[in-house]
C-alpha cells in the first residue's frame, strides 16, 4: 500500500528521463564489443583451463586465444568466426586444444568468407547454444530446488558475507551461517580482482581480504550450499560479483555454476574502479543479458555513492542511479523480480531526525520500485570502533528494513571497519536481526507516516531533486555527466580509464551467436 | 592522577572489566568452567561468567565480568609519537590548497615484474581500504595510477610530464630481494634525472620495513596495513616541511 502519495506523473517523468539519458549509451553498447565479451562467448562455447607453463603464471586459455585472434585478424568480426574456422582448417576437435595449438604458434587466425564463414558460424552457434543450454538447465534446477526446499519463510531475506580468502574456510563459514539463519551467502572477492583482465583458474586459498571468483570456487561453494540447503530445509542462495574488467565472463561462469545473485551495477566500475566508461557499458549489457537468461537476481551498487558523498545531500543521486539501473536492466531483458536495486542506511547518526530521513529514503525506493527485490545495505561509514554503539545502529537499520518492506537485508556487523567479523560477531548480528523481525516484523501494518510529516515531505523532495538531476543529465549526456563528476564525486571521461584498449567497434559483419540467442531470448 | 591505576567499575580501585570471547567448546557446564579458567589466567579474579550461549554445535560465546589484579604503572607507559598528525580528507584538502594554490600531483604504480596492484589500488582508488577512501577521493590531489609492471624509465618520464609532487611505488609479491633492488633502482633513476628537484619518493608493500627508507633512497616507507589517510597525512606533512625549509 502506498504511503507516500507520490505523483504518478512525476514518477512517469522520472522514468522517461532515465530512458532518454540511457538511450545514447545503449546505442554505443550495441555498436561495440570488448575482449571480455568475446572471452565470455568462448567460455559459453566450452573453452576451459589455463596455460600453466607461461612464465607470468597461469594464463587462461581463453585469453591466449582472444589475444592472438585480435593480433592476427582483429576482433571486429567477433572471435567465433576466426576461432571455429581455425578449428576446422587445422582439424582440431576442441577449443581448449585450439588454445594449446595457438600458444605453440601453430595456428593462423583469419576471418572466413563465403561457405567457410557459414560453416564456422554454424559450428560456433552450435557450441554456444550448448553453453546456453547448461545455463537454462541450471535455472530449471534452481526452480526445482526452490519448489522442493522452499524460499526463506520471511522477508527480508537475510544476506551474509563470508571472506576468508580460502575457499575451503569459506565453505565452513557459509554452512555455519546458513545454519544460523542466513538465506543468502555472498563470497567477497579478493581485493583488486576487479582490475584483473582475466579470470583466475581453479580452487584458490590465498586471497587478499576475500576469495578469488573462479569457476571452480563457484562450483565448490554452490555444492556446499546445496548440501546445507537440504539440512536447513530452505534453498540457500549464493552471491558473487559480476563487476570489473571480467564482468561478462564472470556472469557466464555464474550461469554455468548456478549462482543465484550477482553484484552488477551499470556504473560502479566506472566510478569506483576507474574502468573505461564505454568498456563498462558494453560489458554491462552483455552480462545483464546473461543474468536475465540465468534467472540471476542482480544487486546494484547505489550504497557506494553514500559512502563517498553525504547520504542526505546525495540521496537523490541514489534515486537517479536506481532509475538508470532499472532502465539498463529492462533494456537487457531483466524483469522486475530480478532487479535487486541497492540503497543504504548511511546518514550520519548525529544528524537530527536521521532515522526519519532513512525511513523517507527507504520508503521512496520501495514505492518507486514496488516489484523489485530491493537490497538494503547496513551502515559502514559511521561505524567506529565503538562496537556497542554499532550494535545499536545496526538494530535501527534492521528496524528501518522491516518497517519499509525491504526485500534483501545485508546483515550489518558491529565490528565493521574494525576486524573481519568474528564467529561471535556474525552470531550477534543475526540475533539482532531475529529480535527485530520477531518484535516488529509486522509493524509495517500499523505504520502510516503523516501526509504532512517529515518522512512524506522528504521523500517528495528527493524525488523532485532526482527529476531535476535527470533533466540535467539528459541535456548534458550521460557520458558527459559521468565525466563531470555527477555521481559519487568522481570525474571519469569516456576516453580514459582502465580497459579502454579492450573495446572494439563492431564491423557490419560482426557475428556473435551468444548475443543473438540472448537478444532473442530463445 | 596517581602513578598506579586499576580499571574503574563503580568504585575506585575495584579493577572491574568486562570482556567477551568464544571458545571452541560445546555449550554446557564444562564450557563455562573453561571460560572461567581463561578469565582467571587473564588476571580476572574473581571472575563471573554472566552469560554464555551456543554458537552451533561446537562453539560457545561468553560474556565475563570480573576484577583484574593487574596494576597499570603510568610511568612505564611509552607511546610511539607519529611525527605528523592524522588529518581528515577535508583537512588534507584545505591545507594543501593553502600551501600550494594548485593540486598536488601523485603518480603511482607497481614497478618491476610485480603485477599485484592490490596495494597501490588500495591507497589510490577511490574505493580505498579499511573504510577509508583512496587518494583519488581528495579534491586537492591529482592522482595518476600507472598500474602494474611500470618500468623505471617510464615512471620517471611520466613523473616528469605530470609534474609529480610525489611518486608512490608498490611492491607486493617479490622474490628474493627484488622489492629492495627495484626500489633502489627507482630512487637512483630519479636522483640522476632530476637531482634535488626530484619528487617525494614513497615506497609501500608488506615486505618493507619502515626503517629502511634511507637504505632504499626514498623519503618514506609504508608497510602492511597502511591506510590512504595515513599516506595523505604524510604527504601534507612533507609539503609543510619543505615549505618550512624554503621560508
Amino acid at each position: 500500500m502506498a504511503l507516500l502519495d507520490l505523483d504518478p506523473t512525476v514518477v512517469a517523468t522520472a522514468r522517461k528521463l532515465a530512458a532518454r539519458a540511457a538511450e545514447p549509451v545503449v546505442s554505443i553498447a550495441k555498436a561495440h564489443t570488448t575482449v571480455a565479451v568475446e572471452r565470455a562467448t568462448l567460455r559459453l562455447a566450452g573453452i576451459t583451463g589455463a596455460d600453466s607453463t607461461h612464465r607470468a603464471g597461469d594464463v587462461p586459455w581463453v585469453n591466449r586465444v582472444i589475444d592472438t585472434v585480435r593480433e592476427q585478424c582483429g576482433l571486429e568480426h567477433g572471435v567465433v568466426l576466426p576461432a571455429f574456422h581455425a578449428l576446422r582448417e587445422n582439424n582440431i576437435a576442441t577449443l581448449t586444444e585450439l588454445a594449446e595449438a595457438t600458444a605453440a604458434g601453430q595456428v593462423r587466425f583469419t576471418v572466413p568468407a563465403g561457405r567457410d564463414r557459414d560453416r564456422a558460424a554454424k559450428a560456433g552457434g552450435t557450441a554456444v547454444a550448448k553453453g546456453i543450454k547448461t545455463v537454462d538447465r541450471n535455472r530449471a534446477q534452481r526452480d526445482k530446488l526452490v519448489t522442493k526446499l522452499g524460499d526463506p519463510p520471511q522477508r527480508p531475506w537475510i544476506y551474509l558475507i563470508v571472506a576468508t580468502g580460502d575457499i575451503d574456510e569459506d565453505v565452513v563459514q557459509a554452512q555455519n551461517a546458513a545454519r544460523a539463519g542466513a538465506d543468502v551467502i555472498a563470497v567477497i572477492r579478493s581485493t583488486g580482482q576487479s582490475l584483473l583482465d582475466y579470470v583466475p583458474e581453479g580452487a584458490t586459498h590465498h586471497g587478499f581480504a576475500g576469495t578469488y571468483a573462479t569457476q571452480e570456487n563457484f562450483r565448490i561453494m554452490r555444492a556446499a550450499l546445496d548440501d546445507v540447503s537440504k539440512e536447513v530445509g530452505r534453498y540457500v542462495r549464493l552471491t558473487n560479483y559480476a563487476s570489473g574488467l571480467c564482468m561478462p565472463e564472470i556472469a557466464v561462469l555464474a550461469g554455468l555454476q548456478r549462482l543465484d545473485m550477482m553484484l552488477n551495477d551499470s556504473m560502479y566500475g566506472i566510478l569506483f574502479r576507474d574502468i573505461n566508461p564505454i568498456r563498462t557499458f558494453v560489458d554491462q549489457r552483455f552480462s545483464r543479458q546473461v543474468h536475465a537468461r540465468a534467472g540471476i537476481i542482480i544487486n546494484t551498487g547505489e550504497d557506494n555513492y553514500l559512502t563517498t558523498a553525504d547520504a542526505v545531500d546525495a540521496a537523490h543521486t541514489v534515486t537517479v542511479s536506481q532509475l538508470l539501473n532499472e532502465h539498463f536492466a529492462h533494456e537487457a531483458g531483466l524483469p522486475d523480480h530480478l532487479l535487486g536495486l541497492g540503497h543504504a542506511f548511511e546518514i550520519n547518526p548525529k544528524v537530527p531526525d536521521s532515522f526519519r530521513l532513512e525511513l523517507a529514503h527507504a520508503l521512496l525506493a520501495r514505492e518507486l520500485f514496488p516489484d523489485a527485490p530491493l537490497k538494503w545495505m547496513p551502515p559502514t561509514k559511521h561505524m567506529t570502533g565503538d562496537v556497542f554503539n554499532g550494535y545499536l545502529l545496526d538494530g535501527f537499520f534492521n528496524l528501518a528494513g522491516v518497517l519499509t518492506g525491504q526485500s534483501i537485508l545485508l546483515v550489518g556487523m558491529m565490528t565493521e571497519a574494525v576486524v573481519t567479523p568474528f564467529l561471535s560477531d556474525r552470531d550477534l548480528a543475526l540475533a539482532n536481526v531475529r529480535y527485530v523481525l520477531n518484535a516488529a516484523g509486522n509493524l509495517a501494518e500499523d505504520f502510516r507516516p503523516s501526509p504532512d510529516g517529515l518522512i512524506v515531505k522528504r521523500a517528495h523532495q528527493v524525488l523532485g531533486e532526482a527529476v531535476d538531476l535527470l533533466e540535467r543529465i539528459v541535456d548534458d549526456g550521460l557520458l558527459n555527466a559521468i565525466a563531470d563528476g555527477t555521481f559519487g564525486l568522481m570525474k571519469r571521461p569516456a576516453d580514459q580509464g582502465k580497459g579502454a584498449d579492450g573495446v572494439v567497434e563492431k564491423a557490419d559483419e560482426y557475428f556473435n551467436p551468444a548475443s543473438e540467442l540472448l537478444e532473442a531470448g530463445e | 592522577m596517581s602513578r598506579y591505576v586499576r580499571p574503574y567499575g563503580d568504585t575506585t580501585g575495584d579493577g572491574m572489566i568486562q570482556t567477551s570471547f568464544t571458545l571452541p567448546v560445546p555449550f554446557g557446564p564444562k564450557a563455562d568452567g573453561a571460560a572461567l579458567q581463561l578469565a582467571n589466567k587473564m588476571g580476572m579474579d574473581p571472575a563471573m561468567v554472566v552469560h554464555s550461549h551456543a554458537i552451533g554445535a561446537d562453539f560457545t560465546f561468553f560474556v565475563v565480568y570480573g576484577s583484574v589484579k593487574h596494576l597499570v604503572d603510568l610511568d612505564e607507559v611509552r607511546v610511539v609519537e607519529r611525527e605528523y598528525p592524522l588529518l581528515s580528507p577535508s583537512e588534507v584538502n584545505t591545507t594543501l590548497k593553502k600551501l600550494l594554490r594548485r593540486k598536488f600531483v601523485v603518480v603511482g604504480g607497481c614497478i618491476g615484474t610485480d603485477a599485484h596492484t592490490v596495494g597501490i589500488d588500495a591507497i589510490l582508488n577511490i574505493k580505498g581500504f579499511a573504510g577509508e577512501k583512496g587518494l583519488e577521493y581528495y579534491r586537492e590531489l591529482k592522482v595518476v595510477n600507472l598500474g602494474a609492471q611500470v618500468s623505471v624509465p617510464e615512471l620517471v618520464r611520466r613523473a616528469r610530464t605530470e609534474k609529480a609532487d610525489a611518486v608512490l611505488i608498490s611492491q607486493v609479491v617479490t622474490q628474493r630481494d627484488a622489492h629492495i633492488l627495484n626500489t633502489q633502482e627507482m630512487a637512483a633513476a630519479f636522483r640522476e634525472a632530476m637531482g634535488d628537484r626530484r619528487p617525494l619518493l614513497v615506497a609501500g608493500g608488506p615486505r618493507f620495513d619502515p626503517l629502511m627508507a634511507g637504505e632504499l633512497g626514498v623519503d618514506r616507507v609504508f608497510s602492511r596495513g597502511t591506510t590512504p589517510g595515513e599516506v595523505a597525512s604524510y604527504l601534507v606533512h612533507a609539503v609543510q616541511e619543505k615549505k618550512g625549509v624554503a621560508a
